[in-house]
């Protein structure tokens, strides 16, 4: 019913080109280091192999970085989404050791999530709170809620249920893999299938304007904020479900930095505006690819740190927009593109006066 | 002063009265809760001084030195008999601690040492994180008794020092021995989850039969490496021995469950010999070492680990 | 027009001084000649290029065309501490002086006496107080400048700038935060300068200060320089025509504003508190209503809060006689009003979304997010405004930011005319637009008119408002002072209700 017929939008492959081309770089770092990076076979039931890993120890990144995208489309940004996932992961532990389902829990973890969320966008929307001061709130408190509901262990549990959501497979495929690539999805397309993705850059890029052309900017906000709660608590119960315990001290330690990182190589503005989720989760790829990198290597532990500092690096000096400019050039001195046919059929100035 | 020093004299000079104990007063700054074994510490010491008949004052720096130093204050301020502390940071106590022996009040570090002069505490009861390793080392050689083995080595978080001198502790306990080899050591930062990746990582690098041994810094790392080696179609603590440090419920129940070889305990109870040390100089003045190492424990399945889990499943790790 | 007396050489001559923004023309070929020993004022309303020109002037902006003469010598300002170098020191309202150093010191910063590598502090404070006594001040050149007031800061800051620089001073609205004592020490400093022979550029937006203190003037629309006169030759009157514009004074005698409909909208009593006094006022069907005033007189105001941009405290809104609740614009867009703001940058256009976003976007806000309007329907609605304004645009994708101001304000129009408003408020529409989107616009307008639209129109372009308007609302110091109607609205008209008290 809503075919796009008419005028070409522009091209998503375009759009996620450089993020392509770099992810393509950095697993051929993987097999520079490791040749037999991309054999995968089938053992133990379950697909095996170091691309499965990449895919499977990217889902909390990548679940957190659906949300971040939308929050950072709307100028925001949130911290909070690293201790949002102990939370979940400690609601979802201790829902399973009082007895209770996995599908209980996992409803109790992402309620718990979608709260935090809720009070985020509070902060911002209603009490017009920066962003970054509104969720460092929860960034800092979060660990120590998480903390009150484990008592300050590790909650073990056994509810096979739960493990699977994190250990377990479908059709052989790891769970978080499907489950990142199927929320990735349902996002992209609810955003971009309403009118919300374009309401959201709206606000992102002029929210005054945004207003006085009539738009909730409030409830929108608040929306993206418990959006972001609610892949964080899923990221969350997925972490806990792969240890088969929930850790407080430790789940989603620092993730908030790495899936803005995400954000930010897949090509989104920190200014909010343009975003394209499916960048972002690229971005997370990328991440986790060179993490492999540096685990394949062999190399010592001191070099972790250095060695995925200079690869950042690396990317986003690529991306930045000086660098950007200069591959236009080259580019631009190339065959021209063709000229879009509105110009071309421009009609004569019609008889509004 | 002089008051204190009557008190003090007096409380000596009745101090084979049985009655004594029951009267005496501690104070614990304790860190915080940032680890399960830091809380099952704080449980063992209240245990320890409630079977003691002690009246133990806690409390909770929250991972913050100015709060432990408010603490002794208070402390002294209440003239208590003792003081335990369990030092955030290595620097930065000698004007606390100069108050404290002003006060004539001993002060007993607990599970780390300071940078001040050794005049200003009584003791420091830690355990020695080289020898853990060494232990581990040993059981190792000892296991595999000539037979050739490839180990994988999960690091602590980098650079800090229980990661250095576990790793160097294993490394001479497996010194001299050319049939055991370290073939990976990567950090698994002390937690479950990035010990599963990294053994995950282990695992697809060399090839899982080529494991022979895993070594891992604490029992977190351990428990989440056991769950990749599963994953990835192998038997742990049979395909891949496991030896690991700490001893928290969850490896003893990991190696009753033949999933898991070895664990060394690093004792939560360091008040115990702190509080004997105390008890010891408030009543005959009789001096301490300097430094009491608790013991580095090694458990087997030779153990009834199910007994100890349930024993110490409560204690808060 | 150069009707200048003098055939004196200027000492400052700037020539086709043209500066363009992206979207905008801030200068368009403006000259300004600066006799020696006059005062000259600028003038011209917020936004006709007065700033953009002194910043040009002064190298804090680089010009795009044009040559600055000085002394009969070109010369080049790269940055205002070069223009310094050169002769030319400017003051700004805002003091920027160091507050937490001495007079002295804020007097001589940057080439204090020295003495053997140290500041030699009693030369130091025995010339500053020699030099400030010629401006007529008798202080202690060792207190810190925050011990004296703005008025005396402001001449020490005029010291520095004539200290150091010597043959233009240009005086930023100086006198904006100033009482009538303290101006009239200003001016007195500002003659005996004058006296010295020093040449002044003066700018303020107080008319009597201008023809007490200044010889000739220059008068800014548009960026473009409307006049320069000598002020002893006109009046108070003359030289607001000319800030407001009376160009398309032909288009007058074609008025012709039709017949108005029902009654739509009815205001009544609304105000806020510190933002404007209780209005009323009634629109009907097929009808433009003018709202003309000086800058600051309320006419963004009154449309912001009858649009519930502003939520008022009192009075309330009738539609078709029934009252109705605005506060807040998704009320008002929810009952078919529009309004296209008067900062289309700030206010309007969402700058980095897509030409065809932008014209959907209030379209899309009413039916709310979750009942997208489909592509296609979106691409038709685009590409009829787009034919209907005559948009001029590469590609409905480009973003709307790349477009020229008048293409904006067009794109802005087919937003809200895609909502098929009933009631449409324009603040502004021709401000900042090239000619030919300016004629467009009046032209749609009154097409818009003519299709029965409610119009409430918000105008600084005289000629605009009488050429389009039924009735002329005139605002003065936030009040409504005169409706004109029929062959009452003229630019006379308006002017003299504008300027009777105003200029007094």
């Amino acid at each position: 019913m809503t075919q796009p017929t008419v005028g070409p939008r522009p091209s998503v492959f375009k759009r996620i080109m450089p993020q392509l081309v770099i992810l393509a770089v950095a697993l051929a770092l993987n097999v520079a280091v490791f040749p037999e990076f991309f054999h995968i076979d089938f053992r133990n039931g379950r697909l095996f192999g170091n691309l499965i890993d990449v895919l499977n120890r990217g889902a909390p990144v990548a679940l957190l970085c659906i949300g971040m995208t939308l929050v950072i489309a709307t100028k925001g940004i949130d911290l909070s989404v690293g201790a949002v996932m102990a939370i979940a992961g400690a609601v979802a532990a201790a829902t399973v050791v009082d007895g209770h389902s996995w599908g209980t829990a996992l409803l109790a973890a992402l309620l718990a999530g979608g709260l935090c969320g809720l009070w985020n966008g509070f902060l911002v929307a209603v009490l017009r709170i920066q962003p970054i001061v509104a969720t460092l709130v929860l960034m800092v408190a979060g660990r120590g809620i998480a903390q009150l509901v484990t008592e300050g262990k590790i909650l073990t549990f056994d509810n096979a249920g739960l493990i699977n959501l994190g250990a377990g497979t479908i059709a052989g495929a790891p769970t978080p893999i499907l489950i990142w690539l199927a929320l990735g999805a349902l996002v992209t397309f609810g955003v971009r299938r309403t009118a919300l993705g374009m309401l959201i850059e709206a606000i992102g890029i002029n929210e005054r304007s945004s207003r006085l052309a009539g738009i909730n900017s409030r409830v929108l906000l608040v929306c993206v904020y418990l959006v972001s709660g609610l892949c964080a608590a899923l990221a969350g119960v997925i972490v806990a479900a792969d240890i088969k315990g929930a850790d407080a001290n430790n789940a989603g330690l620092w993730l908030e930095l790495d899936a803005i990182l995400a954000v930010v190589i897949g090509g989104n503005s920190l200014l909010g505006g343009r975003f394209s989720i499916v960048a972002s989760l690229l971005g997370a790829l990328i991440i986790q690819s060179i993490n492999s990198v540096i685990l394949l290597s062999g190399l010592p532990p001191e070099f972790n740190l250095v060695i995925k500092a200079l690869l950042i690096l690396g990317i986003l000096v690529i991306q930045s927009p000086r660098i950007g400019n200069y591959i236009y050039m080259l580019r631009a001195s190339g065959p021209q593109p063709q000229p879009d046919p509105l110009v071309r059929q421009r009609p004569e100035k019609e008889a509004a006066q | 002063m002089t008051f204190k020093t009557t008190l003090l004299a007096s409380a000596i000079a009745i101090a084979p009265v049985a009655a004594f104990a029951a009267d005496m007063t501690i104070g614990f700054s304790q860190i915080g809760s940032e680890s399960g074994w830091r809380a099952a510490e704080t449980t063992v010491t209240k245990q320890e001084a409630e079977k003691r008949g002690i009246d133990l004052k806690f409390a909770d720096a929250q991972q913050k030195q100015e709060n432990q130093i408010k603490a002794i204050r208070s402390f002294i301020a209440q003239g208590v008999d003792g003081i335990l502390v369990a030092p955030v940071v290595a620097t930065g106590w000698d004007e606390v601690l100069e108050e404290a022996a002003d006060a004539e009040i001993p002060v007993v570090l607990l599970d780390r040492t300071i940078d001040a002069d050794e005049s200003l505490y009584l003791t420091a009861v830690t355990s020695d994180l080289v020898h853990e390793g060494r232990v581990a080392g040993e059981w190792l050689v000892n296991e595999m008794n000539g037979a050739d083995c490839r180990i994988v080595e999960l690091q602590g978080t980098t650079g800090s020092s229980p990661a250095i001198d576990r790793k160097n502790g294993f490394e001479q306990g497996i010194a001299g021995h050319g049939n055991l080899e370290i073939v990976r050591s990567q950090t698994g930062d002390f937690t479950r989850a990035q010990g599963k990746v990294v053994m995950e990582s282990f695992l697809k690098a060399e090839g899982g039969e080529n494991i022979c041994a895993l070594y891992a810094h604490n029992d977190d790392m351990a428990v989440g490496a056991i769950q990749a080696i599963k994953e990835a179609g192998l038997k742990p603590g049979e395909d891949i021995k496991i030896v690991a440090i700490d001893a928290v419920p969850d490896a003893h129940k990991a190696i009753a469950a033949g999933e898991m070889n070895a664990t060394i305990e690093l004792t939560p109870n360091m008040a115990g010999p702190a509080l004997d040390a105390l008890e010891a100089y408030l009543a005959s003045g009789a001096m301490p070492a300097k430094w009491i190492q608790t013991e580095s424990k090694l458990f087997t399945s030779a153990d009834d680990n199910e007994a100890i889990f349930n024993m110490k499943k409560d204690l808060g790790y | 027009m150069t009707n200048i007396s003098t055939s004196d050489r200027p000492v400052l001559h700037a020539r086709g001084i043209s500066k363009f923004f992206p979207g905008t023309i801030a200068l368009d070929d403006v000259e300004l000649r600066l006799m020696p020993g006059e005062v000259h004022a600028l003038l011209g309303e917020n936004g006709a290029g007065k700033s953009t020109l002194i910043k040009c002037l002064t190298g804090a902006y680089r010009r795009d065309a044009g040559v600055i003469m000085l002394d009969g010598t070109e010369v080049e300002p790269a940055s205002t501490a070069d223009s310094q170098r050169l002769g030319i020191g400017t003051v700004y309202q805002e003091v920027n002086l160091l507050p937490n150093l001495t007079v002295a010191e804020n007097l001589f910063l940057g080439r204090q006496p020295m003495r053997g590598g140290f500041i030699a502090r009693k030369r130091m404070n025995a010339e500053a107080r020699a030099v400030l006594q010629d401006y007529g001040l008798e202080i202690d050149p060792a207190e810190p400048l925050t011990a004296y007031s703005v008025a005396i800061q402001q001449v020490i800051a005029i010291a520095r700038a004539v200290e150091m620089s010597g043959k233009v001073l240009i005086l930023d609205e100086p006198t904006a935060s100033l009482d009538h004592d303290e101006v009239q020490l200003l001016f007195g400093v500002i003659r005996k300068l004058k006296k010295r022979g020093l040449s002044i550029v003066f700018i303020t937006h107080f008319l009597d200060q201008v023809f007490d203190i200044s010889d000739r003037a220059t008068i800014l629309r548009n960026g473009r320089v409307i006049g320069e006169c000598v002020l002893a030759e006109v009046t108070q009157h003359d030289v607001v025509t000319m800030m407001l514009g009376r160009q398309l004074e032909a288009r007058v005698k074609a008025r012709d504003v039709g017949v108005a409909g029902k009654t739509l909208v009815e205001v009544e009593d609304l105000g806020k508190r510190g933002m404007i006094a209780p209005f009323s006022l009634d629109i009907r069907e097929g009808e433009v209503v003018g709202l003309a005033g000086l800058l600051g007189s309320g006419r963004t105001e009154t449309a912001n809060l009858i649009f519930g941009v502003v939520p008022a405290d009192q009075g309330k809104i009738m539609l078709r006689g029934q009252e109705i609740g605005v506060t807040n614009p998704r009320d008002a867009v929810a009952h078919r009003f529009a309004l296209c703001p008067e900062d289309r940058k700030v206010d309007g256009i969402v700058g980095d979304l897509s030409v065809r976003d932008n014209i959907i976007l209030a379209l899309q806000a009413r039916q709310g997010w979750m009942r997208p309007i489909p592509r296609a329907k979106v691409q038709e609605i685009a590409e009829s405004y787009v034919r209907a304004l005559d948009i001029r645009l590469a590609s409905l994708d480009m973003p709307i930011r790349l477009l020229s101001g008048g293409n904006q304000q067009k794109a802005l129009l087919a937003r809200w005319l895609a909502t098929n408003p009933d009631f449409l408020i324009l603040d502004e529409p021709t401000r900042g637009i090239d000619v030919g989107a300016h004629a467009e616009i009046i032209a749609l307008i009154e097409q818009l008119r003519a299709d029965g639209m409610a119009l409430l129109v918000a105008s600084s372009e005289l000629e605009e408002l009488v050429a389009y308007s039924t009735r002329v609302i005139v605002l003065r110091d936030r009040k409504q002072v005169r409706e004109l109607a029929g062959d009452e609205i003229t630019p006379d008209n308006i002017i003299n209700a504008i300027a009777t008290e105003e200029v007094a």
